[in-house]
């Protein structure tokens, strides 16, 4: 019998599938099995034989009482995997599979069907504590709020308000990231930043660089569709697992390619179609080389390229010098296979390309995200259903921070630092930007990016001189963020030790607790998870999702927010702070924070996203199209889930939100976009304008002949702005309040206001009516000229074992960038690959997270990996004298070193070494288990990979290298 | 009469454990007994598939046929079960099982096993009070109409569980799809020295 397939999933013929829509009413259960004995049918005489109705009454529950459904969003990785919570009289006793969403459809990883632990498990930070002589000590929340608070304050009078960092986190809701960076600009400082900075940098400045918006173009549902998988530097089957729903249902539903391109053989390239074992580090040779094939064959997209592409031709001069044979000769791939490869890809539409922090962990990050964006632009692929770049995020939230500009470089939506942006924000905060800018040192330093979180240690280590601000680093806050997640170990140690005041805030003690031999001036403050408050949450496809409270807070954890109105306070600017947002008691009111962001995110359409519409999404999540992500019917009828952003102009509006960016094939009223322009109209006149061919027409950064469906002006055209609407005799549309609120804010002149600072949302609402994209018709650019490399150029790793290529493949040379010092040419210049001959990269393990304490603390979990190891080919290890199983050292060349297992395995490549970076706890072969508070201890310790990874950042965004280093091993 | 059956595919099995936790997390059992786990072969190497493996609730279970106390029965809907108060851990089991699925607690004096654990499908065992049931063999999702929580979390769908009809019919759908293109089996297969 072949049934009609839904998806393709057991959920179509679950016995229970008739207790589904009730399930998440919050019905109890022992009352609806009563009431629907004849709906499950033969499932009573399964019930008659095998027992009772029941539920067992865990964690000491009482017996009785209400069994609720909660529903909240795992905290694990980008997918955004809705769980199911059962609470009874407030504790979590169950957790029942999602199927209604349509991220996950009840699927779980190994962390997300352990998601419960959290409520069970007690190896949590319980209360705040403090270093008081070597010793860990309790204290009340007051006590800490007031002896960090004068700290700093004391800090800011000695050494100023850029002295204190604040390390925010991808674990923070919208809301609290949003809040976060408002904080840190209250304080006066953008030393702010969190994981993105180390995750995908390079990819939010590379991608939007190239079209516009640096995110995921399309979604992992949206892969169904695509006839080919091109993953270069990502491993999903253990970083994202459930999203190998989706990616094998295009195998094998669309008979589709699946290529992964990896140094390893992953667990993804296990059901691959096709395996391409690359030298770590050469992703832009890789690329260049399959280029190189579908230039010399003519297979590229010539009218795409023509209408909506700039600069193909600067890519088709580099990518003329990777021939087959100096492609082997650098990736190490055979030419047969590049071929192969390359044809699979052009034959193959739409195809997709997928990365992962294989790709953006290098100096060359950002250009190595920008190749992949060309190979796609070339084939025609960005901008239809089952093509684009699907970038996976890594935490839950990383997009969400990001968007909330958790980072030096920008105010929240990408605004910048420009004074302009200042203002917009002041605006949006109902505060005067002159007292904004009170708070700041001076103009300049509220202007200038800040330092970014991979640097902090060099933020505390460098001498005064070499540090652009008035003073180096002096405390550090830790707000949701593991260390050894951070290269180069033993600097983070020399660092933790000098700083004057060290805070972490965190549900765990995490590696800053116990890295350092300090004594005093240490805090930990115990923060609530995600699933002990509300808030909403941006998966890796720019979709939003609600989260329900589960329980708690546990113990004396507080939710971050709260934690941020304590510090608010003490530091005297809550009244400003919270403006427009009620707290309740300590508690400010999630959903006002919601309300004031959506009146200020007008870049990337985070406006129409409003608390009730966010809430009505999740509680509707059946009425969904499990590939398209569109509602058919109900009362979300035509938006697409958690209204992906952009989703324009107010909630008001009703836009139904974007799904894939760029997609010409619809109206931009609909999900329909082009791409962006951001980098002005023309090439020519730019600060560095070498590229410019001063011809009008090839110079020209609009698109040609090419729109979304319904536009009026039916060509490329600038951003819109109220000028334009004036010209084109638009601006009668906009309502007398949205003209209103233009007026105010343009002053004498209102044709200056664009679409990005109208609070009234009537130049968008106006704009999208006449089917414009809100941020005009451009055309995607393949030279980003105001990046170091223009063009994306091959250059080897600053450790390399490849010294040969050195002569034509160096890195960028040595400069200053966000307040420190960046060395790159005088790393590369010591030959180390003799002593240190073995590659090494790293990366992750299904069952572990980022730092991973909050995993290696829960016994599910833990019991799956208990030791560290290093994967080696037999090869190496038998030169070596090493065995499977035996204890090894693994040293890097700048002398860290970690005593680790072997794991003898033919997943890495002769002379490749990997290690998983969860891991912490232990330092250079001593455990540090006994300096954890009593009780905060995660059950499995190891020794951190960071501990051995070396120096090299990328030259725009300061990425840190994770992925290619030099090792040397030998027998423990 | 529905006869529940467990089917894993390895062409979707991504060694994720979901299936393992999702088993601790339903049944809180203790560190160390693992009903259900993942079997990787090849592993690192081309041609590497895992599968999810726990107790099969074979037809004509060789755990009951060996069991020298007589402690396995079958439900009526296939599910094979053990009495703990009758088992006395000897091992017999153990050794009969062609799957590995009987857990045991660790060893305590004189080398002795303790109770078997092992996959009860979620269907609790031969208890009549909720909490001692709960302690003893797990929750019972079957009497709450819902199927083992193992294959309702698993990650790709590859875990399946439910009415053996049921469960092969989707498997066959799955088996069909597949076979696009150059077949189940391969151009290789049909035409001896071609690729594919």
């Amino acid at each position: 019998m072949l049934r009609k397939k839904m998806n393709g999933d057991a959920k179509s013929v679950r016995l229970s599938s008739a207790l589904q829509v009730q399930a998440h009413g919050a019905v109890d259960r022992r009352t609806f099995l009563r009431n629907s004995g004849l709906a499950i049918g033969g499932l009573a005489a399964v019930s008659a034989v095998a027992g009772r109705v029941q539920k067992a009454e865990a964690a000491g529950a009482a017996a009785g009482g209400k069994v609720d459904i909660k529903k909240t969003v795992c905290t694990h990785c980008s997918v955004g995997c809705t769980i199911m919570a059962e609470v009874q009289n407030g504790v979590w006793i169950g957790q029942e599979p999602g199927f209604d969403s349509p991220f996950n459809l009840g699927a779980h990883c190994a962390k997300g069907a352990a998601a419960r632990e959290h409520a069970h498990g007690d190896r949590r930070l319980k209360y705040p504590m403090k270093l008081v002589a070597g010793k860990w000590t309790r204290i009340g929340w007051d006590v800490a709020i007031n002896e960090i608070g004068d700290k700093m304050l004391q800090i800011r009078q000695t050494s100023g308000q850029d002295s204190v960092y604040w390390m925010g986190s991808a674990k923070h809701s919208n809301e609290q990231a949003y809040l976060f960076r408002k904080f840190a600009a209250f304080w006066g400082t953008n030393n702010v930043d969190h994981q993105a900075r180390i995750c995908h940098s390079t990819t939010v400045a590379g991608v939007a660089n190239t079209w516009g918006y640096g995110a995921m173009t399309n979604s992992y549902n949206d892969i169904m569709k695509t006839k080919a998988m091109f993953l270069i530097g990502g491993n999903p089957a253990e970083a994202h697992p459930v999203s190998l729903q989706h990616l094998l249902k295009a195998k094998e539903q669309n008979n589709a390619a699946f290529i992964v391109c990896d140094p390893r053989f992953t667990r993804t390239a296990a059901h691959a179609t096709e395996y391409v074992r690359f030298r770590s580090g050469t992703d832009i040779a890789l690329i260049w080389g399959l280029l190189w094939h579908i230039f010399e064959n003519g297979w590229e997209d010539k009218e795409y390229i023509r209408k909506r592409v700039w600069g193909m031709d600067f890519v088709r001069e580099e990518v003329k010098k990777w021939t087959p044979e100096e492609v082997e000769n650098v990736t190490g791939v055979p030419g047969a296979q590049m071929r192969r490869v390359a044809k699979t890809l052009a034959s193959s539409k739409p195809a997709t390309v997928i990365w992962c922090m294989g790709g953006t962990q290098h100096t060359v990050g950002n250009a190595n995200v920008r190749a992949y964006c060309i190979l796609q632009l070339a084939l025609g692929n960005v901008g239809v259903a089952g093509g684009g770049t699907n970038i996976f995020r890594g935490h839950d939230n990383v997009q969400g921070a990001t968007d909330f500009g958790v980072e030096p470089i920008t105010l929240p939506g990408y605004y910048g630092l420009i004074e302009g942006a200042w203002k917009h924000w002041a605006r949006v905060w109902d505060v005067p930007y002159d007292w904004v800018l009170g708070r700041f040192k001076d103009k300049k330093l509220m202007e200038a990016a800040g330092i970014p979180l991979s640097r902090w240690a060099d933020g505390v280590l460098e001498t005064k001189e070499n540090v652009e601000q008035p003073d180096t680093l002096k405390a550090m806050v830790f707000w949701g963020h593991a260390p050894n997640s951070q290269t180069r170990g033993p600097d983070l140690k020399k660092a933790f030790e000098k700083l004057d005041l060290l805070v972490v805030i965190d549900p765990h003690p995490t590696v800053s607790a116990v890295l350092h031999d300090r004594t005093d001036g240490v805090y930990l403050l115990p923060a609530a998870t995600q699933y002990e408050t509300v808030g909403s949450v941006t998966a890796s496809n720019r979709s939003l999702q609600w989260r329900e409270k589960v329980f708690g807070p546990f113990f004396e954890a507080k939710s971050d927010h709260e934690i941020m109105y304590l510090f608010a306070k003490k530091f005297g600017f809550e009244k400003e702070l919270f403006k427009n947002i009620k707290v309740e008691g300590n508690e400010p009111v999630v959903e006002d924070i919601t309300r004031e962001f959506n009146k200020g995110m007008w870049t990337i359409g985070y406006t129409g996203q409003s608390p009730e519409r966010l809430k009505l999404h999740m509680a509707n999540q059946h009425t969904f199209d499990k590939v398209t992500l569109r509602a058919n019917g109900g009362p979300c009828d035509g938006d697409y889930y958690g209204l992906p952003w952009p989703c324009w102009g107010t909630a008001a509006m009703k836009h139904p939100g974007t799904p894939n960016l760029y997609d010409t094939s619809k109206s931009v009223a609909e999900g329909g976009l082009n791409f962006r322009v951001n980098f002005g109209l023309t090439v020519k006149g730019q600060a560095n304008d070498k590229w410019a061919k001063n011809d009008p027409v090839a110079d020209s950064l609009l698109a040609v002949e090419s729109y979304p469906v319904g536009n009026e002006i039916k060509d490329g055209h600038p951003p819109v702005s109220m000028g334009m609407l004036m010209k084109m005799g638009w601006d009668k549309d906009l309502t007398p309040e949205e003209l209103a609120v233009i007026q105010k804010i343009g002053g004498d002149k209102p044709e200056n206001v664009l679409w990005t600072v109208d609070m009234s949302g009537g130049i968008q609402r106006v704009a999208i009516k006449h089917g414009v994209a809100p941020f005009g018709n451009g055309k995607a650019r393949c030279v980003v000229w105001n990046f170091p490399d223009g063009v994306p150029l091959h250059r080897e790793p600053l450790y390399t074992n490849r010294r040969d290529l050195l002569p034509k493949y160096a890195t960028h040379s040595d400069r200053k960038l966000n307040r420190l010092p960046l060395l790159f040419e005088s790393i590369q210049k010591r030959d180390v690959a003799k002593e240190y001959p073995i590659i090494l990269t790293s990366g992750r393990l299904v069952e572990y997270e980022g730092g991973g304490e909050e995993q290696r603390s829960n016994p599910w979990l833990a019991e799956l990996q208990q030791n560290m190891f290093v994967e080696m080919n037999p090869a190496d290890a038998n030169n070596l004298g090493i065995k499977d199983g035996q204890q090894v050292w693994v040293e890097g060349p700048e002398k860290g070193k970690a005593k680790v297992m072997a794991m003898v395995t033919e997943r890495v490549g002769k002379g490749v070494a990997f290690m998983p970076f969860h891991f912490g706890g232990h330092f250079q072969g001593k455990d540090l288990r006994s300096k954890y508070p009593a009780g905060a201890d995660p059950i499995v310790l190891g020794e951190s990979a960071n501990t051995v990874t070396t120096y090299g950042y990328d030259v725009v965004t300061q990425m840190q290298e994770t992925k290619t280093t030099l090792c040397k091993i030998w027998r423990a | 009469m529905a006869r529940m059956k467990f089917l894993c595919d390895a062409e979707r099995c991504i060694e994720c454990n979901a299936c393992v936790t999702a088993c601790k997390n339903e049944h809180e059992v203790p560190w160390g007994i693992n009903r259900r786990r993942v079997v990787t072969i090849n592993d690192g190497k081309p041609g590497e598939r895992s599968i999810s493996v726990a107790c099969m609730h074979c037809s004509d279970a060789p755990c009951a046929a060996v069991c020298p106390v007589d402690c396995f029965y079958q439900t009526e809907e296939g599910v094979v079960l053990h009495n703990k108060d009758l088992c006395i851990g000897c091992g017999y089991c153990f050794y009969a099982c062609p799957f590995g699925a009987p857990q045991y607690p660790q060893a305590s004096n004189f080398g002795t096993r303790g109770k078997m654990d092992k996959c009860t499908f979620c269907a609790g065992g031969p208890e009549k009070n909720e909490e001692v049931q709960f302690k003893k063999y797990g929750r019972n999702r079957l009497a709450e109409g819902k199927l083992p929580l193992c294959a309702e979390m698993c990650s790709t769908k590859a875990l399946l569980a439910g009415d053996g009809d049921v469960v092969s019919s989707i498997y066959r759908e799955r088996v069909v799809t597949r076979g696009f293109g150059s077949g189940a089996w391969g151009w290789g297969k049909a035409f001896p020295g071609q690729s594919g």
